[in-house]
This record gives structure tokens, C-alpha cells and sequence, in this order.
């Protein structure tokens, strides 16, 4: 079994790490890895700001790096989100149907995919989790708020198997953080507050760490945090997942 | 006029009013949830009113008519208007031939989006609007801010104000029960006065050709019964086929919009007292031409309980007038493009996209993929944001060629290394007014892979 490994824009530039430490852990479940070189972007940010018609041939491209891994797997559920939801508008060959079928966000894969949920972990902090919107209500990663029924949640589950980690209670569990694509810029005012909030939150409840399954959300409010001088840290969910003693 | 980050943007220069919005409207929200959690199969009757709207809609033109027939057959009289136009007309005309003057309203969406109340104004009728949320803003010559609770955005102390100034109330401080005595005594004596009542419409039942309004206040009672001319007013998408429907309907308003097991009040008009008369006048006003678009036609399925406002992380972060239609919110910014594209061409971009609202809209309106879709039909059909659109045009160029990606980004990376953080942030100033760029780090995971993989 071989793993496409799909590392989003802005994480390659920004946040090696986050790819590094998925790479990592994917490695350590005994896979073959690979990160094919020439890949470069999903398309949302182009297709979010209503050009999706300019992102087909993006579209085109990562089926075409893609197609012949038995499993794609990325750090962010919003890149996956799309991939699934949104490569309906391309010709629906066998290759376009099989990367959409198969692609899936690192959590998801390790939890429903190889059955895994213990990586010996070792994370002594208080952790807040922002349950990015697109994992939560578009992958399904957990129960959202709105929804009634049964409680359940892929990544707390993982979370939960963390050595050492103390996961803190939010006021609000899924609370939008406002990145949200080209909205954090074309919708300044409203995508900053919503960030804003969202951290205090967290420090509200004396998070040390905000954690999450897309480097987006992470990166907004970091910005913010940042700006501002705050004391409260964002990691991503698989920095910690790869965190050992 | 300003567009939705134009507004918000004003909105948000009050950050304790913007803290004080969101914690009053995400109130709402978990009394909602909360009431919602205690029926059983909640998510089933979603389900079941999200079928029943959608076949309706799938036979409209029947149901309307069958509507029709049994309303005529309860003695009521039946208009048609086309437009918002036509309702006005029609509505003015009948008051006209009962010569009626004074008139009391309840709460209706429809009868604000067309325009009712400034058209009947010009002809010399005073017109009430009865539920206090709806006096409230009428008095301080606003439009409502929310379909559920029109003067949310209204702290106690501005309607202290305004009760003083328009009802010459003393000032109170805020006092709610005495502000709601007041408006109580007010409202009475225009009741006792009224010569017709105008109502919305909740739901119609084809079968029985009834309406149904569902109000807190009792207002639309007061109104029909203290008159002897009642008009309701109501779009086509109103409609359920049968009297055993509603029961679906009815458990879910209230709890969606309020947190209420039921609205105090669920008034059934079927026929008018002798010598009474009851008018139903059915408006289109662009809905049978958003029924012909396939993405957006189960936006109809709407029955007006304003959750996915109250959920809504931006419409708590921005005010409802700041969407500048009569529907604001999320709902308002899938519905309000197909009656004028241009005029709201920013609202479906209005929106993190985060999906709350399609989860707690009780008739399953897909309403976050309609607001992508939205987003696909106004670039396409609009080129005022050329600059934009030359942007994104690039970008998509450079997303599908891998070498000249590499050589961009490369580019991007170094410039945020080499060049002072001023420039930088000059560059990308849509982010960087209140938000740090992130830090760059010596590799990029390309340059790390290439190093310690592929030896």
C-alpha cells in the first residue's frame, strides 16, 4: 500500500513542520509514504472566491499526481473537503473517482482507515481543540453542535489516548474561528473578531495550546495572537499526535 | 450603496454592542438546542419536513389551486399578485372599499419585502405594526434586523428612548416591564381603533384552504377579531398539502426560532364571522423564478424561523441590517440574489462557509453549498472586481503548472524572509491590519523532503 501524501500550499511554505510530523507518523504506522513533488494546491481558495470554473485545470493536475496512490492522505480537512465535494464539475473517469474516494484527512485514515488510535503520544499541556468546520460538519470528523443524537468525535478520541495532555472545556465546542478563505480578507472586520473570540475562549478556559486539524484556522488565529501578544500557542492536531517522551 | 463588509465593518466599530449582539442571538441558539434535544427524533422530523416541503414545491401549481378552491368554499376572497407591485394595489384597494383607515398588522416578512407599509403610508392609511419587536423599529423608522425578532439589535435603554420620545412614556432606565405595559396600553388603543386587520401567513393548508399564524403577542387575534375586514397576505411557498402536516411544521418552528416547545399562540383562520370579511391575497414577487433554478429552488422550503441567524458567527458578528435585504442572514443571502443579483451580489460571500446554518435549518436547506454556488453564478455574470478576477485568474494559472507554482512561491517565501515586515505587510493589508503574517521558517517541507528522503 502506498500513501500520496498531499501537503497543502501554505503548509509547505509556512509550517513544514505540521508536514513533517505527518509524514512522521504516517511512517511510523509502517507505510510506504510518498510526496510527490510537483503537486500544488487543491483549487478551494480559487473556487471559494466563485472562480471554480478557473480551478479546473488545478483540479486536472492533482488527479493527475494523485490517481495512482491506493490512499491520498492530508493534514487538512478543508483540502479534502473540497477534493470530495467539490471535484464534481471535472469528467468523472475512474482516476477522478478514485482520488475522491480515497482521499482522506490524517485523523480519519489512522482512526477508520488503519484502525489506530494510540501513538504513544506525550503532550503535557492544557489543550483547547478547535474543531475546524470543514472536518467537523464536512468529513464528519465528529457530531456537530447542531445536530442531536450521539456524541462522538475522532479526534478527541485521539486526543483523549494523549499522555499527559489535559483537554480543556470550551464555551462554545464548534464555534466558527473566521479564517474561511478569501472571506478573512474581502470580510476583514468580521473574520478578525470571529478569531478574536474564538481565542478568548481558549483563554478563558487557560488553554496553553489551541489545536486543530487545519493549519488555516491555526494560521488566522495565530496571526492574531501574534499581533497581539498573546501568551496562548496553536499547534497542529498531528504535532501533537507526533509529540513523544 | 455599501456592501455587507462595508456595513459589518461599521458594525464592528462597536465591539461591546458587536459582544452584546452575539451573546444575545447565541442565547437563542442554545435555548434552541436545548429544546431541540428533548424531542425524540429530531433529526427525523427534519427529514420529514424537508420531504413534505419539497414535494410541495414539486407541485406547487396544484396545491395553489386546490388551495383556492377550499379558501372560496370557506368564504374567503382569493387575490393573485404577480409582484410587490400588485400586492400593494390589491391591498390598498380592498381597504379602500371598506373605507377603512386605521389599520393593524401583524407580523409579516412579506408584507415588509413589499414595501406595504411606506406604499400604504402615501395613501394616507395608518398602518400598525402590532408585535412589539415590529413597533419598536417602525417607530425608530428602521427596517427589522432579524425576520424573528425585528428589534434584536435594539438595547433597552434606545427603546426607553424612543417609547419617550413617540409614546411619551417617562424614562424608565430600561425598565422592561414597564416599557412592555406602555407598549401595551399603546397598541391596545390602536386595536380598539383599527377598521382592518393585515396578517402574514405561517402556513396554508391546501387541503382545508386555511391559514395558520403562529405569534407570541396574540396580536394577530387582537386584530382579526376586533375588525371586521381581515387581509392575509402570504408568498406561494407558504403551502403544506394537508391539515396533518402541520403538526410536523408547528413541533419544529418555535424550537428552531426560539427555543419555545410552541408559539403562544397558533391561530387557525379559516372563515370569517357573518358579516365579516376575510381576503387572501397569494404573492409570487420572483418566486416561481427562483422555483425554475434548479441549485437554489429548495431555498423555498423556507419557513421563516431565523435559526440559522441566530447560529450564524457572522450575522452575530455584523447586525442583520448590515445584509440590506428583507431577509438578512444566511437564508436571506442565498434568497435575496435571486430577486436582484447586483444589488446583493456581496451577501453570498458574506460567510465563512462553516456549514452551521444547513444543520440547524429545520427543512434541511442546503444553504452553505447554495451560497458557493451563488459565488460561482455572480463572478461569472458580474465583472465590476476586475482586478479580483485577474488575481484569481493568475493564481489559477500558477495552481496548475507545477514549475511556475514552484518559482512563485519560492518568490512569495523569500520576500516575506528578506523584506521588512512593513512592506510585507503593506502587501497583503486585507490581512495584516489586525493579523501577523506567519513566520517563515529557513525550509520549506519541499526543500526538507528533498533532503531527508531522497538522498
Amino acid at each position: 500500500m502506498t500513501i500520496g501524501l498531499f501537503i497543502p500550499c501554505y503548509v509547505n511554505q509556512f509550517y513544514p513542520n505540521v508536514a513533517i510530523a505527518s509524514l512522521e507518523l504516517l511512517e511510523k504506522q509502517g507505510l510506504k509514504v510518498e510526496y510527490p513533488l510537483n503537486q500544488t494546491c487543491c483549487g478551494q481558495p480559487i473556487a471559494n472566491s466563485g472562480f471554480e470554473k478557473s480551478a479546473i485545470e488545478t483540479y486536472n493536475l492533482f488527479v493527475k499526481i494523485f490517481h495512482h496512490f491506493d490512499y491520498i492522505v492530508s493534514p487538512s480537512g478543508s483540502c479534502v473537503y473540497h477534493v470530495k465535494k467539490h471535484f464534481n464539475i471535472i469528467n468523472q473517469s475512474d482516476e477522478v473517482t478514485h482520488v475522491r474516494s480515497r482521499i482522506y484527512e490524517i485523523s480519519e485514515f489512522l482512526v477508520d482507515v488503519l484502525g489506530k488510535e494510540n501513538f504513544n503520544s506525550y503532550f503535557p499541556h492544557r489543550v483547547g481543540l478547535h474543531q475546524s468546520c470543514h472536518g467537523l460538519r464536512g468529513l464528519n470528523l465528529g457530531k456537530p453542535s447542531e445536530i442531536m443524537g450521539e456524541e462522538y468525535s475522532v479526534i478527541k478520541k485521539l486526543l483523549g489516548n494523549v499522555k499527559g495532555i489535559e483537554l480543556v472545556t470550551l464555551d462554545r465546542e464548534d464555534e466558527c474561528c473566521g479564517f474561511g478563505g478569501s472571506f478573512a480578507v474581502t470580510e476583514e472586520a468580521v473574520s478578525v473578531k470571529m478569531g478574536i473570540d474564538r481565542i478568548n475562549d481558549h483563554i478563558k478556559h487557560n488553554a496553553e495550546v489551541i489545536t486543530a486539524t487545519d493549519m488555516s484556522c491555526l494560521m488566522h488565529l495565530e496571526g492574531i495572537i501574534r499581533k497581539r501578544n498573546l501568551l496562548v500557542k496553536v499547534k497542529h492536531l498531528v504535532e501533537i499526535l507526533n509529540s513523544t517522551n | 450603496m455599501i456592501g455587507h463588509p462595508q456595513a459589518a465593518e461599521i458594525f464592528n466599530e462597536d465591539e461591546e454592542r458587536v459582544n452584546w449582539h452575539d451573546k444575545s442571538l447565541w442565547g437563542v441558539r442554545q435555548k434552541r438546542d436545548n429544546v431541540a434535544s428533548k424531542v425524540k427524533g429530531w433529526e427525523e422530523l427534519r427529514e420529514l419536513a424537508s420531504e413534505i416541503k419539497a414535494h410541495t414545491l414539486s407541485k406547487l401549481d396544484e396545491y395553489l389551486i386546490q388551495f383556492e378552491i377550499q379558501a372560496k368554499k370557506n368564504r374567503a376572497i382569493v387575490h393573485w399578485a404577480t409582484n410587490a407591485e400588485e400586492h400593494n394595489k390589491i391591498v390598498y384597494k380592498i381597504l379602500n372599499e371598506h373605507n377603512a383607515k386605521n389599520v393593524v398588522k401583524s407580523k409579516s416578512m412579506l408584507t415588509e419585502e413589499c414595501g406595504l407599509n411606506h406604499y400604504l403610508g402615501k395613501k394616507e392609511i395608518d398602518i400598525v405594526d402590532t408585535d412589539l419587536g415590529e413597533r419598536i423599529v417602525q417607530l425608530a423608522k428602521e427596517p427589522p434586523s432579524h425576520i424573528v425578532m425585528p428589534a434584536i439589535h435594539k438595547k433597552r435603554e434606545e427603546i426607553d428612548e424612543l417609547f419617550h420620545q413617540h409614546l411619551k412614556t417617562e424614562l424608565s432606565g430600561g425598565d422592561e416591564v414597564y416599557l412592555a405595559r406602555e407598549a401595551r396600553k399603546h397598541l391596545r388603543q390602536k386595536f380598539l381603533n383599527a377598521d382592518a386587520a393585515i396578517t402574514g401567513v405561517n402556513f396554508a393548508v391546501a387541503e382545508t384552504g386555511i391559514i395558520v399564524v403562529c405569534t407570541n403577542e396574540g396580536n394577530a387575534d387582537m386584530g382579526v377579531h376586533s375588525t371586521k375586514l381581515h387581509i392575509a397576505c402570504m408568498g406561494i411557498e407558504k403551502l403544506v398539502p394537508k391539515l396533518e402536516h402541520l403538526g410536523i411544521f408547528l413541533r419544529l418552528l418555535a424550537r428552531s426560532a426560539t427555543g419555545q416547545p410552541i408559539t403562544a399562540y397558533t391561530s387557525h383562520f379559516r372563515s370569517p364571522k357573518k358579516g365579516n370579511d376575510f381576503h387572501i391575497v397569494i404573492v409570487d414577487n420572483g418566486r416561481s423564478n427562483h422555483l425554475g433554478m434548479p441549485d437554489f429552488r429548495n431555498s423555498l422550503r423556507c419557513i421563516r424561523c431565523g435559526a440559522c441567524m441566530n447560529t450564524c458567527p457572522v450575522y452575530r458578528r455584523s447586525g442583520g441590517h448590515s445584509y440590506n435585504a428583507t431577509v438578512p442572514g444566511p437564508i436571506g443571502s442565498i434568497l435575496s440574489p435571486g430577486f436582484d443579483l447586483s444589488k446583493y451580489s456581496s451577501l453570498p460571500f458574506a460567510s465563512s462557509l462553516c456549514g452551521s446554518c444547513s444543520n440547524v435549518c429545520p427543512v434541511k436547506i442546503d444553504i452553505h453549498p447554495q451560497l458557493y454556488k451563488w459565488r460561482q453564478v455572480i463572478t461569472e455574470k458580474s465583472h465590476k472586481d476586475r482586478i479580483k478576477n485577474i488575481v484569481i485568474f493568475i493564481s489559477s494559472r500558477i495552481f496548475s503548472k507545477p514549475s511556475a507554482f514552484k518559482l512563485c512561491s519560492k518568490f512569495g517565501n523569500l520576500s516575506l524572509r528578506l523584506l521588512p515586515q512593513s512592506i510585507t505587510n503593506s502587501l497583503v493589508k486585507g490581512w495584516t491590519k489586525h493579523r501577523m503574517l506567519p513566520k517563515v521558517p529557513e525550509n520549506t517541507f519541499t526543500e526538507w523532503y528533498k533532503k531527508n528522503r531522497m538522498l
